[in-house]
């Protein structure tokens, strides 16, 4: 038997990483270099809200008291958001937000396809979903990397800058804290651990493409998990809750 | 007698299943509007209640598709103005709706709009890593370009037909 405040948790967890990624990839509408690339982030970042409504809604059920989606998505307080810390980096250069979208989008690909056999019926029917979805933001990622990396000069060296800024906020993705630890261990959750031979593999294979590498690191950044978050995430909320925060219960 | 009854009763579900199926059927989808929710195979099923209730089942091309609330609400009016006011529609998620869904007239329909169909089999990682040629649907030329695989709504990817030089859009397998 699952205990489901900690389903909650998990569940919350799941769609926070998501939104956040789809607040700050939604940032470059109207900005993007080509209207092609406008186009494509937008669309990225719907998958990601889609996904994360679905994961809010379920969490709404699980726990019980009434809140729905929108209620969980824009009325919580930032210590109450355990979203990864890469995905509430500024979004950068065109090369920052990239080489954040390849790192997270080879994660979450094997991460949705890991909760594929999760024994939780609505988590398994959601990854099913998101992992046809997050093929395309992989591939889509993987591309630029290349394309970028193999380009002018400078191009190649604002990979380089964005690969040294992001790499310290690759370890939290696979952290097994005592939640994820309960997670796995109910059938629900994965073994973040055992994703990360593979991760790392599929990197090396696209920055090897592109003539670039993994910087060297020797210490991860982390706290997100906890809902200790840098300054960007207070200022992401600002904009995001606005309307609620303005207009209590307003819907469209 | 009791058998004859439930079977009475079971008749008039199927009938009140059929109606409903043909007036959810008849939707269009709100951004391809030559193309019906029942050719794009989102809707899955109608299911009739004990209490006669219908009940429509429907899916959502993408996690985010803007449309699939519009849809729902779509097929339910749809569902009433046929004499079902008390009819319902809920989502399911599963299994994960695949382009492989579209039906064979949904398909030329779409050929006929300008929209190249997907390819079939979409489940495989060939077609879906993009391997196999995309026709323009404008002249039929195999000799097109991907320009993006992202475009207008979430299942549209952006081509160009390297024949006629027209662009299109490419209904995306998923
Ligand atoms: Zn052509």
């Amino acid at each position: 038997m699952v205990d489901n405040n900690l389903l909650f948790q998990y569940l919350l967890r799941l769609g926070d990483d998501q939104q956040i990624l789809s607040q700050r990839l939604s940032e470059w509408c109207g900005h993007a270099p080509t209207l092609e690339e406008d186009l494509a982030l937008a669309n990225i970042a719907l998958d990601l809200l889609g996904q994360a409504r679905s994961l809010y809604t379920y969490a709404g059920e699980v726990e019980g008291a009434g809140r729905d989606e929108d209620q969980l998505a824009f009325l919580r307080y930032e210590n109450e958001y355990t979203n990864a810390l890469i995905v509430e980096r500024p979004n950068g250069d065109f090369a920052h937000t990239i080489t954040r979208q390849l790192f997270y989008s080879v994660y979450m690909d094997l991460h949705w396809n890991a909760l594929l056999s999760s024994k939780d019926e609505t988590v398994r029917a959601i990854a099913a979903k998101a992992v046809k979805e997050v093929d395309y933001h992989v591939r889509h990622a993987a591309e630029w990397v290349i394309r970028l990396g193999q380009g002018t000069e400078e191009s190649h060296q604002r990979m380089v800058e964005a690969l040294e800024e992001f790499a310290i906020y690759t370890g939290e993705l696979f952290e097994m804290d005592d939640l994820a630890q309960q997670m796995f261990k109910a059938g629900v959750g994965v073994d973040l651990t055992l994703l990360r031979p593979e991760w790392e593999q599929q990197i090396a294979a696209v920055l090897g493409e592109a003539g670039l590498r993994m910087p060297e690191v020797n210490w991860m950044q982390t706290g997100g998990r906890s809902g200790e978050h840098t300054e960007h995430l207070g200022h992401l909320l600002c904009e995001l809750q606005y309307m609620q925060r303005a207009y209590p219960g307003m819907t469209w | 007698m009791v058998s004859a009854m439930a079977e009475v009763r079971s008749l008039d579900h199927e009938a009140i299943r059929r109606q409903v199926w043909e007036a959810a059927a008849a939707v269009p989808d709100p951004e391809i509007p030559v193309v019906t929710v029942a050719d794009l195979g989102i809707l899955r099923e109608v299911r009739v209640e004990p209490d006669g209730t219908p009940v429509a089942l429907v899916t959502p091309t993408y996690s985010g598709c803007p449309a699939t609330r519009m849809i729902e609400e779509e097929v339910l009016a749809a569902i009433q103005l046929a004499g079902f006011p008390q009819a319902r529609v809920e989502t399911v998620l599963s299994p994960p709706w695949t382009t492989d869904w579209l039906s064979a007239e949904g398909r030329e329909k779409l050929r006929a709009y300008g929209i190249a169909p997907p390819q079939t089999g979409s489940n495989s990682k060939r077609a879906l890593f993009g391997k196999t040629s995309v026709a323009c649907p404008h002249c039929g030329s195999a000799e097109t370009e991907r320009v993006s695989e992202f475009g207008s709504t979430p299942c549209k990817a952006l081509y160009r037909c390297l024949s006629c030089r027209e662009p299109f859009d490419y209904f995306k397998c998923l």
